[in-house]
């Protein structure tokens, strides 16, 4: 059942102590459930919000700013601490429209490694998402799970580029290093590993009673809603809308992989969680296959230069990070700096939200909802 | 009008709307052509719509880009070479009815953003909008007055804008006429500086 | 000295005496025992979890409870600006009283009982009902908003949890016919289909009722999946939020004793009590030994009852509010009373 704003307003006021008699709660910016310094400004009446107003900018950094100060790749390692969860997919977005806009060539090898880091990234992703979202329900013990999985994606990647978080691996051209024998090897064995792990998950929290009550039926989001805020990833697929920047906009070589992109009707939180878990083995394919017809060659185009002078234009490049469509708007003066970077969290659209569909609800569906966005905050606060 | 239009109504409709005139009345060898990739031919798949004008000059300098003016209306891009399928540009009063258009063709807003052209003396707008089933991005955008820069809000289309055009407010000091909460967003709640404006020297606090 | 002891151990004094004994016996165990029940909570999670939990103080991590006592009694309690200092320092004080006072009815073996009121199971009743009150004193004297929410929904909480948990009690006093805990224990001597858990004769759903009180129990000592008190990732730390060092960890110790208190009172209702359930294998025992073993026996069933307690903390996630409040109106209340009505039904007509 979808609520109007107007709909869910008036079934709040059902108050013993009239409309009138509300309270400003501050959820945040030190709350345990916000994951961050995200401030959430409840107007309550007892449990029930009235109206949520995110308040947003406690860890902003101009990240935009420092684009238009430093060169192209000198900008590189900043786009990897937007979502700090999510590093390869956003370092994918900068280095794809710096290639685009200078037409540099990138080795067949490169783009496999490209594809397998980021799809070994979007499940490392999903799995803190998902951990630390069963946490804000109050189970502690996924948590420990997925970090256990996560630990080993994090140890393959290390293995590469020597980060384990704010991963720098991709390179105007191609990559940094090349893969090693070890990673490949990993990497086979981490998919029949984590297709196990997620059957147990399944039992132990999907099929859960408590958990499906917590989040079935709780934080409709409407296809119109998500035009409306230009919702994306996962808050989409759960609405219904089969949009996936992979399939949608292609970019790198996902065209050559068979993979489904899962897309579940019911609007609601359950769903969004039901895509994620799809999406960790829609990820698995992908990287299965990529490893089948893994190519020889070089790792990275040895003809790019190394301070990259962008013609003028403007240029945008999308990606699917693990929590939506991570876009960035290049304008080039044709120099060797950005004229202007504009990034395109997926974050901030799908917080923006989260005012509009939690009107009327009760605190702790509003956190299980707020759990289900899968914030990452210096992603919105950029 | 259907809702999930391809590229090629969707440029004929609006390039009706806004013909693409002035770019086309200009002399041909001026370095005019403004955003536009130098080598982007439309050979690659993409949007092969109306021929987009775009002649292909060779290695663009440092000036021009920031001295010229987008080509007015609708011009189709070619989408592999710069990531989006139509460029709109067009009139600051416009921005509500275009948005209202791309609402109805069950478009999404992707993003809004600012572009500080101080040289030109103007402040551009540019809008995001993608649409979920054709794939299609659209970019709007729109030029206003640097001195003044003032634009309606489309946040009673588009309610997402709530917050960019905030953003935007903050980082270019745009102001979004009709918004209905335009504090600072991401700055400080006091702050009176706008960052991304190219004269910007340093927050005094 | 031999008169003087000789004096005390007449009527009426004997029995203070005996009182003070147990509430000085009752302090250190509950102390202790809260301290452990800590450490044990924190190595079942570490198992759970697939880590090794505390490792450090001690071996395995086993002088880590008395670190941390230290750490809480070197910390400041802070009272907030604003909040009402004395209601706030009283709440932890009482909460500790009441589920101190919980202890005095529960009788651990044939003698071993601080006192042997005929009306014990309405004592414990009545000085737990207390530990209620004091949660809500100090969420409502923190002046904290996340406090007064969490002290609103406690009350609710437990208003609904006490009514199935009585009606299920009601259940056991009308087949044991007595309120007095010794009796009830004793009444399930023997084997232990003696138990009232298997006392299918009289109330065919009584496995049912006994789960129904172990539900009420977890929701009414606060524990997860019902931890509505604490709530944490949604009420920051409940009505705990404004509390820090002793008389936090006051709550923290109440909050065991009131686990060790409801799993002792579901031992003794339906797990027959001191009772091995052995039938008459251990009778030839002297009266010593015989105690030692039914306090064994005892100890044996409430610590696997707590730990029931704890694996289901760190496998389930949290309630819904109002799926709580749900469980307990609409299912457990029903429940109850079917069984009640059906065991009221059995015990006329047999």
């Amino acid at each position: 059942m979808l609520l109007t704003k107007e709909q869910a307003l008036a079934r709040s006021t059902h108050s013993v102590g009239g409309p009138n008699e509300t309270f400003v709660l501050n959820l945040g910016p030190q709350h345990p459930a916000t994951h961050g310094v995200l401030r959430v400004k409840l107007t309550m009446d007892g449990e029930f919000i009235q109206r949520a107003e995110p308040v947003c900018g406690y860890i902003h950094r101009m990240h935009e700013k420092m684009g238009e100060n430093r060169n192209y790749s000198q900008f590189l390692p900043n786009t990897s601490r937007l979502d700090y969860l999510s590093a390869m997919q956003y370092t994918h977005a900068w280095v794809g429209v710096v290639e685009k806009a200078c037409k540099i060539e990138v080795p067949e090898r490169a783009e496999y490694i490209r594809v397998i880091t980021s799809e070994l990234n979007r499940i490392a992703s999903h799995l803190v998402g998902w951990g630390a979202w069963v946490m804000d329900l109050g189970g502690f013990t996924p948590i420990l799970y997925a970090f256990d999985d996560r630990e080993k994606i994090l140890d393959l990647l290390e293995g590469i580029c020597g980060a384990r978080l704010t991963f720098c691996y991709y390179r105007f051209g191609g990559v940094v290093n090349d893969v090693d024998a070890a990673f490949l090897q990993g990497t086979k064995d981490f998919v029949p590993y984590m297709r196990e792990r997620m059957k147990m998950y399944k039992k132990l929290v999907t099929g859960n009673i408590i958990l499906r009550k917590r989040i079935e039926g709780i934080g409709m989001i409407s296809q119109d809603m998500c035009r409306r805020y230009g919702a994306c990833g996962p808050v989409l697929r759960g609405s219904g809308i089969q949009h996936d920047v992979r399939r949608a906009e292609p970019y790198s070589i996902y065209h050559k992989f068979d993979y489904e992109i899962p897309v579940y009707h019911e609007c609601d939180s359950m769903a969004r969680y039901l895509v994620r878990m799809d999406e960790i083995e829609q990820s698995l394919r992908i990287i299965e296959q990529a490893l089948a017809t893994f190519p020889e060659g070089p790792f990275v185009n040895p003809k790019v230069p190394k301070f990259v002078k962008v013609p003028a234009g403007d240029y945008t490049y999308a990606t699917e990070a693990a929590r939506g469509r991570f876009m960035v708007r290049l304008v080039a003066d044709g120099s060797d700096t950005p004229y202007r970077v504009k990034l395109r969290t997926p974050c901030l659209a799908n917080l923006s939200l989260f005012e509009e569909a939690c009107a009327g609800m009760l605190l702790p569906d509003a956190l299980a909802f707020m759990g289900s966005l899968d914030l990452v905050i210096p992603d919105i606060d950029r | 009008m259907s809702s999930s239009p391809t590229a090629e109504q969707l440029h004929a409709e609006f390039a009706a709307l806004y013909p693409p005139a002035p770019v086309a009345e200009k002399p041909a060898p001026a370095p005019e052509p403004a955003p536009v990739a130098p080598a982007a031919t439309p050979d690659a798949s993409g949007a092969p719509v109306a021929p987009a004008p775009k002649p292909a000059a060779p290695k663009a300098p440092v000036g021009p880009i920031l001295q010229t003016e987008p080509p007015f209306g609708a011009t189709a891009v070619d989408f592999a070479a710069r990531g989006f399928h139509l460029d709109l540009s067009i009139p600051a009063a416009d921005v509500v009815s275009v948005a209202e258009r791309l609402y109805r063709h069950e478009f999404s807003l992707d993003t809004m953003t600012g572009v500080d052209w101080m040289k030109l003396n103007q402040m551009e707008v540019v809008y995001d909008f993608v649409h979920f089933t054709t794939n299609l991005h659209v970019v709007v955008r729109c030029r206003v007055p640097r001195d003044n820069p003032e634009l309606a809000t489309i946040s009673s289309v588009f309610q997402g804008a709530l917050w960019h055009e905030r953003e935007t407010h903050d980082f270019f000091g745009i102001r979004f006429l009709g918004h209905p909460n335009l504090v600072p967003f991401l700055l400080p709640e006091d702050a009176t500086y706008h960052p991304l404006r190219k004269d910007f020297a340093g927050a005094s606090d | 000295m031999s008169a003087f002891l000789e004096i005390l151990g007449q009527e009426p004094y004997w029995s203070f005496v005996r009182i003070g004994l147990f509430l000085v016996g009752i302090a250190s165990f509950v102390g202790a025992n809260a301290a452990y029940l800590v450490w044990v909570e924190r190595k079942t999670a570490a198992y759970v979890q697939r880590r090794p939990g505390p490792m450090e103080v001690g071996y395995q991590g086993l002088l880590q409870p008395i670190a941390d006592a230290f750490k809480l009694f070197a910390k400041q309690v802070l009272v907030p600006p604003g909040a009402d200092a004395i209601l706030f320092r009283l709440a932890p004080v009482l909460i500790m009283t009441s589920a101190m006072l919980s202890f005095v009815a529960i009788p651990y073996g044939t003698y071993l009982s601080p006192t042997n009121i005929d009306l014990g199971l309405l004592a414990v009743f009545a000085f737990a009902s207390i530990n209620v009150m004091a949660l809500m004193l100090g969420a409502w004297a923190s002046r904290n908003k996340f406090a007064i929410i969490s002290s609103a929904r406690v009350v609710s909480q437990n208003i609904a949890y006490e009514i199935p948990m009585l009606l299920t009690i009601v259940t056991i006093v009308m087949m044991s016919g007595s309120m007095n805990l010794g009796e009830i224990v004793t009444k399930q001597g023997g084997w232990f289909w003696h138990w009232n858990l298997f006392q299918l004769q009289h109330n065919p759903l009584m496995p049912l009722s006994f789960l129904t009180f172990y539900i009420c129990m977890l929701a009414e000592t606060n524990r997860a999946p019902f931890d509505m008190a604490e709530s944490e990732s949604e009420l920051v730390a409940g009505a705990f939020t404004e509390y820090a060092g002793m008389s936090f960890g006051v709550f923290f110790m109440a909050e065991y004793a009131n686990i060790v208190i409801g799993c002792s009172l579901a031992t003794v209702l339906f797990l027959g009590g001191w009772n091995t359930g052995l039938g008459s294998l251990f009778s030839s025992a002297p009266a010593w030994a015989g105690s030692l073993i039914g306090l064994a026996a005892f100890f044996a069933k409430l610590y696997a009852l707590i730990f029931t307690v704890i694996w289901i903390r760190w496998t389930f996630p949290r309630t819904q509010f109002y799926g709580l409040l749900n469980l307990s109106w609409k299912i457990l209340i029903p429940v109850s009373l079917v069984t009640l009505w059906v065991t009221s039904f059995l015990l006329k007509v047999i």
